[in-house]
C-alpha cells in the first residue's frame, strides 16, 4: 500500500517542502518591502483545519531554522489547546526548542494577542489571521477591495468609524481595530484586542501575518509607523481595566474575566500567562494569591 | 476552566485516545477492511476522491475509515496528504468520447448512436428499505452486453455537426492553471473555475444548481448527456518518445445543453454547462454543469442577478475543507475578543441607563 512506503513516512524539516518554503519566503520578502500590503501566496493545504492557524503555521514553517526557539500562544496563553497543538506540531516536524518565556523566544506565533513584554530586535512575531482584509465587512468583494487599496480609497472605513461615533458616542470596535501602516495601507491587525495596537507601532521586532485560507501574507517591518485610525476629536483609546490582575497584581495589562462560581463572582487575571507567572516569580501577589487589595 | 489549568497537552492526548476507541466501536464486531469500504461504499469513496482531488481508492477508503464515515473529514485527510506529493507534470487532456462506458443517458434524444445505457443506477428503484440487504444476500449475476468495450459519440459532437451548439474551444497552449499551487485571482478563467467546481462541495453546488432551476438565473437546461466510465490518462514524456498511458480513471461527465438567444456577435445556438468529476457521481457532475453555465453569464452577455452567477460568491465558498475549517474554528477560544466586547456592551448599557435617567426625573417633575 502506498502509505507504507518509507519515503511517505517522513516529512521535510518543518513539514513544508523546500520549494513551498521558497515560494512563501518570496511572499514574505515582498510583504516586508510593502508594509501593510496583502501579498497573495499559494497557500498549501495543511494537516490542520483552515481557520486554525494554517497561515501562521506556513509562515513559521518557512522562516524557522534548527537554532530557533519557538513560543506559541493563543489568547495570550501557552496552554490553550490550539497553542499546544501547534507547538507540538513544530516539536515533532522541526524538532526545535520551544519555550513559554517571551524573552527567550526567537519566533512567537500568536492568535489574538501580542505579549505584554516588549519584543526585541531579534524576535519575529507571527500572527494567525482569519480575515486579512480590513475592508471585508464593508465590501465583501475582493475585486473591489483590491481596487480600494490600490487607490488608497479608505473613506468607507472612516465613514464606518464615524457612524459608530454618531450612534454610540464612541468608536464601537474593540478588536481587529484597523491601523494605517507607514502612512499608506490600512491593515487588519488580526483579531487582537485594540489594547494591543500601540505595541505594533515602531516595534523593534519583525511582525508577519499569515492568512492560510484567504491565501495572503502581510508584514510590518521593524520600526514601522502603525497608527490606529481615529478622529482628532475622538482619539484612539485602549481598553482600561478598573482593577489589577487578581493573581500578580499587574496593572496596564490585558485581563481575562474568569467566572468563579454560579453566583456571578468573578476575578480578572492576566491574559498573558507567561507575563503573569514571571511577575509571581518576582514576588508580586494579587488578591486571589494572598496579596492585599489596592 | 479548560485553559487556565495546565494540562491542555494531556487532555488532547486523552481525547485522541477516546476518539480511536469510538472509531473502532464494539470490538466484538469485526473491523471494517479498506476493501470492504472501497467495494461496498464505493460512492462514498468516489466523493472523497473527487473532492479530495486525488484518484486513489485505497487512500480514500482509509480516509473514510479514519474519519469514522465523516466524508468532509475524509476529504480533508486526503487533501492534506495530496498537498505533500511531488508534481511531475500534467497529463494530456482525457478524451471522454473514447470513454469505456458503463452508463450513458441523454435526455435530448430518444435514441442515439451508442444508445441509452442505464448502467448501475438508483434511478427507477423504488426507495423501499430492503430487509434482505440487512441479512446479507447474494445478488443475481448481472446481465451485460457482450460487447467488451462500448464507445459512443458525445451528444455535443452530434449537435456540433449542425453548428447548433458552441464548440469545445481550443485548449490553451500554456500550462494549465492549478488552484492548489497558485492563489486564485478573480475574475477566473473558465478552466480555473471548472477546476474549483470539480473539487467543490457536492451539497453546496447542488443547492446552487437547484436555485438556477427555481428561477434564480434560470438557463433552460437539458441534460444533453451524462456518461460514466473509464478513460485513459496519458502523459507526454519526450524522453520515452511521446505519450504513454499511465492508467485509467473512472469519471462522470455531464454536458448540459442550454438555450442562448445569440448576441450581436454570435448567432443563436445552444450553449453548454460542463461537469466532470472523478468516480460515479451524477448529482455532482450535473450540479457542476448547472453552476458552470450560470457562471458564464458575463461571457455570454447575460445579466448577473442571482447568487449562482456570482463567481466570487460561488467559488470562494464552494470548498468544503475551507468552509468547515473556518466555521468550526469558532469553537476555538475567543475569550480575549469576547472580553473586549463584554467591556463595550457594559459601557453601552451604562451610557443607556445614564441617558434614560434624566427623562424619568423630568417626568417626575411634571
Amino acid at each position: 500500500m502506498t502509505m507504507q512506503t518509507p519515503e511517505l513516512a517522513t516529512y521535510n524539516f518543518a513539514y513544508l517542502d523546500e520549494q513551498t518554503k521558497r515560494m512563501i519566503r518570496r511572499a514574505i520578502l515582498k510583504a516586508i518591502a510593502i508594509p501593510g500590503y496583502q501579498v497573495p501566496f499559494a497557500s498549501r493545504e495543511m494537516p490542520m483545519p483552515y481557520g486554525w492557524g494554517t497561515g501562521g503555521v506556513q509562515v513559521t514553517a518557512s522562516i524557522i531554522g534548527p537554532q530557533d526557539i519557538l513560543k506559541v500562544i493563543d489568547q495570550g496563553s501557552d496552554d490553550t489547546t490550539n497553542a499546544v497543538s501547534i507547538r507540538k506540531f513544530f516539536e515533532k516536524t522541526a524538532k526545535v526548542r520551544t519555550t513559554t518565556h517571551t524573552a527567550d523566544a526567537t519566533i512567537i506565533q500568536t492568535r489574538h494577542r501580542i505579549p505584554e513584554e516588549a519584543l526585541k530586535a531579534n524576535q519575529t512575531l507571527v500572527y494567525q489571521v482569519p480575515i486579512p482584509e480590513p475592508l471585508r465587512f464593508l465590501e465583501p468583494r475582493e475585486t473591489e477591495t483590491r481596487k480600494m487599496h490600490a487607490l488608497e480609497e479608505y473613506g468607507l472605513m472612516h465613514v464606518k468609524l464615524y457612524e459608530d461615533i454618531a450612534t454610540h458616542g464612541h468608536i464601537a470596535t474593540t478588536y481587529a481595530y484597523p491601523v494605517k501602516v507607514e502612512g499608506r495601507y490600512v491593515m487588519d491587525p488580526s483579531p487582537t484586542p485594540k489594547f494591543d495596537n500601540p505595541k505594533m507601532h515602531l516595534s523593534p521586532a519583525l511582525q508577519l501575518f499569515g492568512a492560510g485560507r484567504e491565501k495572503r501574507i502581510y508584514a510590518i517591518p521593524p520600526f514601522t509607523n502603525v497608527v490606529s485610525l481615529d478622529f482628532e476629536d475622538h482619539p484612539f483609546e485602549v481598553q482600561k481595566f478598573h482593577q489589577p490582575c487578581a493573581i500578580c497584581a499587574a496593572e496596564d495589562v490585558y485581563l481575562d474575566e474568569v467566572i468563579l462560581d454560579d453566583k456571578g463572582n468573578r476575578m480578572f487575571v492576566c491574559s498573558d500567562t507567561d507575563h503573569c507567572e514571571e511577575r509571581q516569580a518576582q514576588g508580586f501577589r494579587g488578591v486571589q494569591a494572598g496579596g492585599v487589595a489596592q | 476552566m479548560y485553559v487556565a489549568v495546565k494540562g491542555g497537552e494531556k487532555a488532547i492526548e486523552n481525547a485522541h485516545r477516546l476518539l480511536a476507541d469510538r472509531r473502532r466501536g464494539d470490538q466484538s464486531i469485526p473491523e471494517l477492511t479498506l476493501d470492504q469500504i472501497s467495494g461496498q461504499l464505493a460512492l462514498a469513496v468516489d466523493r472523497v476522491m473527487s473532492e479530495g482531488s486525488l484518484y486513489d481508492r485505497e487512500l480514500a477508503a482509509l480516509a473514510i475509515k479514519q474519519a469514522r464515515g465523516d466524508l468532509i473529514e475524509a476529504i480533508f485527510l486526503v487533501r492534506a496528504y495530496r498537498t505533500t506529493l511531488p508534481r511531475f507534470g500534467y497529463s494530456e487532456p482525457v478524451d471522454t468520447s473514447e470513454m469505456k462506458l458503463e452508463r450513458r443517458i441523454s435526455a435530448t434524444y430518444k435514441d442515439l448512436p451508442g444508445g441509452q445505457m442505464l448502467g448501475p443506477t438508483f434511478d427507477y428503484t423504488h426507495r423501499l428499505l430492503d430487509p434482505g440487504l440487512a441479512m446479507g444476500t447474494v445478488p443475481q449475476e448481472p446481465e451485460q452486453s457482450h460487447e467488451t468495450t462500448v464507445k459512443a459519440m458525445r451528444v455535443s459532437d452530434i449537435l456540433a455537426q449542425e453548428g447548433l451548439i458552441e464548440s469545445d474551444g481550443e485548449a490553451s497552449s500554456r500550462e494549465p492553471a492549478d488552484i492548489t499551487r497558485t492563489p486564485m485571482e478573480f475574475p477566473l478563467e473558465r478552466e480555473t473555475r471548472l477546476q474549483a467546481l470539480s473539487r467543490g462541495d457536492e451539497g453546496f453546488l447542488l443547492a446552487l444548481g437547484y436555485s438556477t432551476q427555481r428561477g434564480y438565473a434560470r438557463n433552460h437546461p437539458f441534460v444533453g448527456e451524462v456518461r460514466i466510465g473509464e478513460v485513459e490518462v496519458s502523459f507526454h514524456a519526450p524522453e520515452l518518445g511521446g505519450s504513454v498511458i499511465i492508467g485509467r480513471v473512472q469519471v462522470t461527465e455531464c454536458q448540459m445543453v442550454n438555450q442562448f438567444k445569440g448576441s450581436a456577435k454570435a448567432p443563436p445556438q445552444f450553449t453548454r454547462g460542463y461537469g466532470l468529476v472523478f468516480g460515479q457521481s451524477e448529482r455532482k457532475a450535473m450540479s457542476m454543469a448547472l453552476c458552470d453555465r450560470a457562471l458564464r453569464a458575463g461571457e455570454l452577455g447575460e445579466d448577473r442577478v442571482a447568487p449562482a452567477q456570482d463567481e466570487e460568491f460561488v467559488i470562494s465558498h464552494s470548498d468544503n475543507v475551507q468552509a468547515t475549517g473556518f466555521v468550526e474554528h469558532l469553537k476555538l477560544p475567543h475569550y480575549v475578543d469576547f472580553q473586549a466586547e463584554l467591556g463595550l456592551v457594559r459601557k453601552m448599557r451604562a451610557d443607556h441607563t445614564a441617558s434614560s435617567q434624566p427623562n424619568t426625573d423630568l417626568e417626575a417633575a411634571e
